[in-house]
């Protein structure tokens, strides 16, 4: 792992419970559309208004994409499981139980693996299926926050949608850990499908539990909660600044209290949201009216053969192919770029060049435009074939760039099309190479001169001079060693 | 049947009725007191079987669950969702403030 | 034209009626809502009659011509929710409300032609075995007007017995449709757990309930069963069918074995009930049926299982009525305090009694002594019968210990109340199916034998009720109504 926090003889104790929205089609418990950004209360019905009399039918699709991702992120995934009944009165939950899964999840104990030189595993507790809440807003009161409003109106549309509960055990020792963990989970729920894991639309929510206590202890500090950070930053901004203050209360002799805590991004401080000491009693008890879920082995086998390549194995494959960590979690962790790259290197055979290519020139130009990887104009086959004659050394980096350029700007460009076109085949060979040097070393004597008597680094100067005599077009490093072997001839 | 001896307290009476959300003023808390120790007397002869090792059943069928197709279907409209709503405003339902 | 006399009227001879045109659905339902007029006022049966609507659609079915039951009138408990229609649940609490779609028992109903007289009144959320406890008045008994009909679908009960309906649907948790039924000499089916939607009932327990049909005949009982039971997928424990519903021919019972646990009949029996239980029990050997001792030794921790598992789901169902969405709100300056206010005011004190029940069963620390050992319990009493139908057909027992008592009777002493339901709720807590037949009156006032059956044996129970029904030869009809008086 990175290097754990700790401070004071003091070190981190972290777990994540995370929430992601799956991708149905439907609710999860009524046909109601799951879908974002429609106007209020108008994806609703009988049943998931809790209307007297209705009753909610679970949704095979959300039960398949709950053990996918239970099997992808490494869970044991039980026989049977229970829906349960977890009872709190509140406007956003409006049977006044929200159905959840109690002591028989869909997904129970796993092991999920960070790669690479500063990985660490993380065990998982359990995975669960339950139905979110509906959206309250609060009118008046400053900011829209609860306290000192004026009331609330409820907006159903939101309630039922599919929600898998990941629990981890308390196994990460740093705020990066955190979000390393984090990115690393989420990229592997997106490489499944299973949803879009969107922090900023709410399809991926991670609340964070919180304690210290001192280093070598097994024994487990109070911990806090703190919820709803929506990016990843503040998530690790947040775990910083709740470590800081949690030290802050034990070295002044102080202790900590069990409660919910609200980071605010902006103002970098922690507020209380409520105090946790008055744990809701949710007399939970199995859902009279869904029955059991069973899985079967052949089923299980089917589900997990299916799955694509996961991220983690994503990167030990780069690696192990030669390329370096930073680059191979990069492409672990983004499957649409890693999927591009694998098209690329097959057709080149030259994974590293490829690499290069794809992280440098491709990446910035998807990033500037705004564009995913198989969105952009420049496929993988346009690609490889430019690579192709840089490799061979056609064109050197520069117009190499520029033949880039084009290939984004006019989609019917072809690279060696290009090249022809803008006559920006590398001058390379002897005899020409040999006139451009000619012209330089005589122009500038006063650097001939300079380098004999010891200054080598004029070399620089005079390969400068002979690009430009060249147009940009000649191959740097023939030039160099021509160059070298000329003056000190 | 025989009848057990439970006793319930004021404060173990409104704790209830507070998760059940039910408002009881003081002359129901005593009464509700009396009558649940009554029926609680009685139902908690069960408590005493020792039957521990029995599954407890919370599905009176044998089947695995029914499920549902994954296929988005209308629901009812805003106006209709709206129709039997208390304090409705243009396009929700209104909730007094939470409060402590 | 003469007034069709429905006194007494089967559904299954005004649907003759209709197909030879020997009167229209019209007519019939005007007869019915005349009855109405001049005679619920005093027993209070209904809650919600349209007569306009009402007879608008019997006009519709007449258009169609009436095939089948098509055009036949029915009413319908307060608890089952009908579009466009109130449905209060004999509650308070939803004065008013309109529900959205309807059951789906109406909605099976509605597409086979039956034509709704209007909501029978109940105990509040079912909660009860009288109707006294429904929040808009009780009803009476049209046996006996100073008599209770039963509870709590006492009102369908009391509809049909008093010639204001054909036939009826109740529900039953413990045995609020059976119960009911003896009360008020009719037939009640309580059906096999999973066979009939209980999507758009308002839930009272959900894993001990179903819709069922009070009748005044077994034939009509098992014709309106073959209407509403089947497969919903708006359900996922309505599992439907396993055989369809075959009218039965009355006949004899050679060869049936007949379990009898005399055990349980040693005491809390009143001797009118035991008398003509005896009765039932001597008629079965001489249509040629054998009695066998079972034992169902669990059966009597029955009462307390039950009246741990009902509240306690009734406590998680009845959390919806909040006052955001729908129903009665009484304001408050906050949530919690209108959360407070809108359900005390809109419960009553039965209902208030089992959510404090089912609400501490469930809580913190009392969660494995009461829910999970009652639970327990009903294992136990599913095995018993399990066992007994191994080597018997069906299982005999008196309806309820008692004919209908008089109003007021039990209303301070709520287990008092409860041990009506003693012979009734092991049924609901192993999910099979009983049926109850009036066998006789004790003194004047209706008495009920009770059949019970394996899982998915209702046609059996069918065949043994009528068998019993044509030996016994009771008349459904109350003599004050023979009279002409209501």
């Amino acid at each position: 792992m990175s290097a754990p926090w700790q401070k004071n003889g003091y070190e981190a104790v972290i777990g994540l419970e995370i929430h992601v929205q799956l991708a149905t089609n439907s609710k999860l418990f009524c046909s109601c559309a799951n879908q974002f950004g429609d106007e209020p209360n108008t994806n609703v019905c009988m049943v998931c208004l809790a209307h007297p009399g209705a009753m909610p039918v679970a949704n095979a699709e959300a039960i398949r994409q709950a053990t996918r991702v239970g099997v992808a992120l490494g869970c044991r995934i039980p026989e049977t499981s229970e829906f349960s009944r977890k009872q709190y009165f509140y406007p956003d939950s409006p049977k006044a139980y929200q159905i959840s899964q109690y002591d028989q999840p869909m997904c129970a104990e796993g092991l999920f693996r960070v790669p690479g030189e500063g990985g660490f595993d993380v065990r998982l507790t359990r995975a669960h299926l339950e139905e979110d809440a509906a959206k309250m807003i609060h009118a008046g009161g400053e900011g829209g926050r609860i306290s000192g409003s004026a009331g609330s109106i409820v907006d159903f549309n939101r309630v039922g949608t599919p929600l898998l509960e990941i629990v981890s055990e308390p196994d990460i020792r740093s705020p990066e850990d955190a979000r390393r963990f984090l990115t690393l989970l989420r990229a592997t729920v997106v490489a499944i499908g299973a949803s879009d894991c969107d922090m900023e639309k709410g399809s991926l929510r991670a609340d964070a539990n919180v304690s210290i206590r001192p280093i070598g202890s097994t024994e487990y500090g109070t911990k806090t909660e703190l919820k709803n950070m929506n990016s990843f930053r503040f998530l690790e901004r947040g775990i910083e600044a709740e470590l800081e203050r949690q030290l802050e209360v034990v070295l002044g002799g102080g202790s900590i209290e069990q409660e919910t805590l609200h980071f605010d991004p902006v103002a970098g401080t922690l507020s209380s949201l409520r105090s946790k000491e008055q744990a809701h009693d949710y007399r939970y008890f199995p859902e009279p009216d869904l029955l059991p879920v069973h899985q079967t082995e052949a089923g299980l086998v089917e589900l997990g053969s299916d799955l694509p390549e996961l991220p983690a194995a994503r990167f030990d494959r780069l690696v192990a192919a030669g390329l370096t960590e930073p680059t191979a979690l990069a492409l672990a962790v983004d499957a649409d770029l890693a999927r591009y790259l694998d098209a690329v290197a097959t057709d080149t055979g030259d994974l590293k060049t490829s690499a290069n290519w794809t992280m440098g020139e491709f990446s910035a130009h998807l990033n500037g435009a705004g564009l995913s990887a198989n969105q952009s104009p420049v496929t993988p086959e346009r690609l490889a074939a430019l690579i192709a004659l840089v490799v061979d050394g056609t064109i050197n980096q520069t117009a190499a760039k520029e033949v880039f350029g084009v290939l984004v700007e006019d989609p019917q460009a072809t690279a060696a099309g290009v090249v022809v076109d803008r006559n920006l085949a590398q001058v390379g060979g002897d005899d020409a190479l040999g006139e451009i040097i000619d012209a330089v070393l005589a122009a500038h004597p006063e650097e001939v001169e300079a380098f004999k008597g010891g200054r080598e680094q004029v070399i620089g100067f005079l390969v400068g001079q002979c690009m430009k005599q060249s147009g940009g077009r000649a191959d740097a490093k023939a030039l160099q060693g021509l160059l070298r072997a000329r003056l000190n001839g | 049947m025989s009848a057990e001896r439970i006793e319930l307290g004021p404060d173990e009476v409104r704790h209830v009725a507070t998760l059940a959300r039910l408002g009881l003023d003081d002359a129901e808390v005593e009464r509700l007191a009396g009558e649940l120790e009554t029926i609680l007397g009685h139902v908690a002869t069960i408590s005493a079987l020792p039957i521990a090792d029995v599954p407890p059943t919370a599905h009176s069928l044998d089947v695995a669950g029914a499920l549902r197709e994954d296929v988005a279907k209308p629901g009812v409209t805003r106006e209709q969702a709206l129709a039997n709503a208390p304090d409705p405003s243009v396009d929700g339902f209104r909730v007094p403030p939470i409060g402590s | 034209m003469a007034a069709i006399d429905v006194i007494g009227l089967t559904a299954e001879r005004a649907a003759a009626m209709l197909r030879a045109g020997e009167c229209s659905s019209e007519e019939l339902a005007g007869a019915y809502l005349e009855r109405i007029e001049a005679f619920d006022p005093a027993l209070h049966a209904y809650l919600h009659v349209d007569p306009e609507l009402t007879l608008a659609a019997a006009r519709t079915q007449d258009q169609s011509g009436n095939v089948g039951l098509a055009g036949v009138p029915i009413a319908y408990k307060d608890l089952l929710s009908t579009k466009g229609v109130p449905t209060t649940a004999g509650s308070k609490i939803l004065e008013g409300f309109i529900p959205l779609e309807d059951a789906d028992v109406v909605a099976r109903g509605n597409a086979a032609g039956l034509v709704s007289l209007g909501k029978t009144n109940l105990d509040e959320f079912a909660m009860g075995s009288s109707t006294e406890h429904s929040a808009y008045g009780p009803t009476r008994n049209p046996w006996d007007q100073t008599r209770v009909p039963g509870g709590s679908s006492g009102g369908s009960a009391a509809v049909v017995a008093a010639g204001l309906a054909p036939w009826s649907l109740g529900t039953d948790t413990g045995g609020s449709i059976r119960q009911p039924a003896a009360f008020c000499g009719l037939v009640g089916l309580m059906p096999t757990y999973g066979t009939v939607s209980r999507f758009g009932v308002v839930a009272f327990a959900c894993s001990l309930e179903q819709v069922g049909p009070m009748t005044l005949t077994v034939r009509d009982c098992a014709l309106l069963q073959q209407v509403i039971a089947g497969g919903s997928e708006r359900d996922a424990t309505c599992v439907g069918l396993r055989e369809p519903i075959v009218l039965p021919e009355p006949g004899r019972l050679d060869g049936v074995r007949f379990g009898v646990p005399w055990a349980e009949l040693e005491d809390g029996v009143d001797p009118g009930i035991r008398e003509r239980f005896d009765a039932s029990l001597k008629l079965a050997t001489e249509l040629g049926a054998e009695l066998v001792d079972v034992e169902l030794p669990y059966a009597r921790h029955g009462l307390a299982a039950y009246y741990v598992i009902a509240p306690a789901e009734a406590s998680a169902n009845l959390s919806r009525f909040d006052g955001v969405r729908y129903g009665l709100r009484v304001d408050g300056p906050d949530l919690r305090s209108m959360y407070e206010a809108t359900r005390s005011a809109g419960f009553g004190p039965e209902v208030k009694r089992r959510i404090m029940i089912g609400t501490y069963a469930l809580s913190a620390g009392y969660h494995d002594a009461y829910y999970v050992q009652a639970q327990r319990v009903r294992t136990l009493i599913r095995r018993d019968f399990d066992a007994a139908f191994l080597g018997v057909d069906a299982i005999l027992l008196p309806t309820a210990p008692t004919t209908a008592f008089p109003m007021g009777a039990r209303m301070d002493d709520p287990l008092a109340m409860y041990a009506n339901d003693i012979f009734t709720l092991p049924v609901n807590l192993a999910g099979i199916p009983a049926l109850s037949i009036p066998n006789g009156l004790v003194e004047g006032l209706p008495s009920g034998l009770q059949i019970i059956g394996a899982a998915h044996t209702e046609n059996t129970l069918l065949r043994f009720g009528a068998a019993f029904e044509q030996a016994i030869g009771f008349d459904p009809v109350p003599p004050t109504l023979r009279g002409g008086a209501a």
